[in-house]
């Protein structure tokens, strides 16, 4: 019923706005209703230094995110990401007590060890077919007992290499922040990814229905296992530039993010049973969860107050658009 | 007549394969626990392990509810710390004020589990996404209610339910079963209960045949806020504090999947006993424990458990070699 009734509004509207995904709109209509809340709070809240700041500081959720948007576009989810996170952020740390070649090997190393997670996370979901939540919080405990074990549960003393720091906090073009220039890459190769390659497109045939997709001879297994290797890598990522960022790594740097990339994804209307979604929507869910923490944070809200606001939203965010369809 | 007993018999056992199983694994690692256990098999070592194992029963029971549905909810651990740093302000004072703060401690609970129901079935969300985001909710409410640990119970109550019946029997274990037959018995005998168990099976199917499917898995997720807050109580009764720790009560979120898991409750819902996750929860928290006995530095706790969890999650693959047909992977 209501598919008509928006087809016929639709139908006088420009192309362009006619083929985007309703959701996707939504998402950007509460980033702009959420810059306007702000301005209202604040003056200095439109100004651009802020704006550039809060695209920085998106942008390490935004790393995060793409990888949890491929699990989640297979229709699966990725709940390793706090310790994904904090081993890539520790590992490249550590790498780089070892002398020039850890120095310069630290980033690489700490991706690595990130990947390392994915894969097993990809043998438990494709080879071993245990449901994806339940191995991705098993090996993220893993994951936490091994680094437990590592730095004696204290954070880690080394500190992060001035190459990662660079990567976080440099500027190469004058103006724009290097972890915003870092995002858009990862950004871009994942729309080329998911549009142009035959990859891609499994990854979509998957989410709809992984026994069509395999019966049209894709190789499932090896699909799903690259995507939960390239996810390890990317939350990695996301913690070396954290770490950059903050100069050192931190035991539970990782769990303020599990939550938010996967609300970013899925408030960027892809959906959470997989097969749906386009990467636009994962980039004005990631703006919208990083400028929703910001105000929270300019009104000095307490953690308490803010991990309501927080959940409450994406409830709500997510009946408003993100509802399964009735069973009949 | 005599073959259909028999026949009776062996369904009765191959339903109850799954609880047996963790009964015996709990059975094996407790023998080898106490009879390494520098104080050997004595009431104290007994009421020790009992305490803290009926903690993460409670909690593995409230997921079981939830996972029997074919759902999971990922909030318990939260739950059980809003219930905990609820119940260091409420259970105290005169008898009266305290059962009064019981019962809201308890009201509480089932209104977080309601909560849940209430967004995942009539919401109609996936219950991963929800139950994340309620457990963030409920984990700011805790906080609000306790910005730092503190807080007081009523310590007369607290000593009888965490210590000894008759000097032998731990008090904490006769509240467990107690709960077991006031709550779990009922519900899965229930109309309600069979409605839970069947949307877990085959949603579609209970849809069609008419099965109260809603109100069956609304009841399972009420029920599981229930008792994950009989298990945030009891670690008021247990630690006479409230502490809004999110790590803590991640890790009971955790472990509850890892009891579940251990104690034959199928993840695809369906399929398996809270019996059985009770047996999962003692039977995972003494093989933590184990580690105590031997002597191993406790940093490796962590690190063990997590293993143990990624095993017991990876046995479920050995059903891969009774696949016939490639198709049946894709369930």
């Amino acid at each position: 019923m209501s598919e008509t009734t928006i087809g016929g509004i639709a139908n006088r509207m420009p192309k362009f706005i006619r083929r985007a995904d309703p959701a996707v709109l939504t998402a950007f209509a509460c980033i702009v209703l959420l810059l306007f809340l702000g301005s209202l709070y604040s003056r200095s809240f439109l100004s651009p230094e802020y704006l550039l700041q809060q695209l920085k500081v998106a942008s390490f959720l935004g790393v995060i995110a793409t990888g949890m948007m491929l699990v989640i576009l297979l229709g699966q989810i990725d709940l390793s990401v706090p310790w994904s996170v904090a081993v890539g952020a520790m590992m490249a740390c550590a790498a780089a007590a070892y002398g020039p070649l850890g120095v310069a090997l630290a980033i690489p190393f700490g991706i690595f060890c990130g990947v390392l997670i994915g894969i097993v996370n990809g043998i438990g979901v494709a080879y071993l077919r245990i449901p994806s939540m339940i191995i991705t919080l098993a090996t993220n405990a893993v994951a936490q007992g091994l680094m437990v074990v590592y730095t004696g549960g204290f954070s880690p003393q080394d500190s992060a290499t001035v190459a990662m720091r660079y990567v976080a906090t440099g500027f190469t073009i004058p103006g724009v922040p290097n972890a915003v220039v870092i995002w858009a890459l990862i950004g871009a190769a994942m729309v080329f990814v998911l549009t142009r390659t035959s990859f891609g497109r499994s990854v979509y045939g998957i989410g709809n229905r992984e026994r069509a997709a395999y019966l049209s001879g894709i190789d499932t297994r090896r699909v799903v296992m690259i995507a939960f290797a390239v996810s390890g890598g990317l939350s990695a990522f996301g913690g070396v530039l954290l770490a950059g960022y903050a100069s050192k790594a931190a035991q539970s740097m990782g769990d303020a993010y599990l939550l938010p990339s996967i609300a970013a994804v899925v408030l960027g209307g892809t959906s959470i049973l997989g097969g749906r979604g386009s990467y636009l929507g994962t980039v004005a869910g990631v703006i919208l969860i990083t400028l929703l923490q910001s105000i929270l944070s300019v009104m000095q809200m307490p953690e308490a107050g803010r991990q309501i606001i927080y959940g409450v939203v994406i409830v709500a965010m997510l009946l408003l658009y993100g509802r399964a369809p009735a069973s009949r | 007549m005599k073959d259909w007993r028999v026949k009776d018999w062996r369904y009765w056992l191959a339903e109850q394969r799954g609880t047996l199983l963790a009964f015996g694994i709990f059975i094996v690692m407790f023998v080898i626990y106490t009879s390494n256990h520098p104080a050997g098999f004595t009431a104290n070592v007994v009421q020790t392990a009992s305490n803290k194992g009926v903690l993460l029963a409670f909690v593995a029971m409230a997921q079981t509810l939830v996972v029997i549905t074919a759902g999971i909810d990922l909030s318990v651990g939260m739950i059980f710390t809003l219930t905990n740093c609820l119940a260091s302000w409420l259970v105290i004072g005169t008898g009266i004020e305290t059962a009064f703060g019981v019962i809201a401690v308890l009201g509480t609970g089932l209104l977080c589990g309601a909560i849940n129901g209430a967004i995942v079935i009539y919401g109609r969300l996936q219950p991963i996404v929800t139950t994340i985001a309620t457990g963030a909710v409920y984990f700011g409410i805790a906080l609000l209610l306790r910005p730092f640990p503190g807080g007081s119970v009523n310590e007369d109550l607290a000593d009888a339910l965490t210590g000894r019946l008759f000097g032998v029997v731990p008090a904490s274990l006769v509240v467990l079963l107690a709960v077991v037959l006031v709550v779990w018995v009922p519900f899965s005998r229930s109309v309600l209960g069979r409605a839970a168990y069947a949307a877990g099976s085959s949603e579609m199917a209970a849809y069609m045949s008419g099965v109260p499917i809603r109100r069956g898995k609304f009841a399972a997720y009420a029920l599981a806020g229930l008792l994950a807050a009989i298990g945030g109580l009891f670690l008021t009764f247990f630690t006479y504090t409230g502490d809004a720790a999110y790590a803590s009560g991640n890790a009971y979120t955790l472990f509850s999947i890892a009891a579940v898991v251990l104690g034959g409750v199928s993840l695809f819902g369906g399929k398996g006993s809270a019996i059985g996750a009770i047996f999962g929860a003692l039977a995972f928290r003494t093989i933590g424990d184990l580690l105590f006995v031997f002597d191993f530095d406790p940093l490796w706790q962590p690190l063990f458990q997590g293993v143990i969890l990624l095993i017991a999650v990876s046995l479920g693959a050995f059903a891969l070699f009774r696949v016939r047909n490639r198709l049946e992977w894709f369930l």
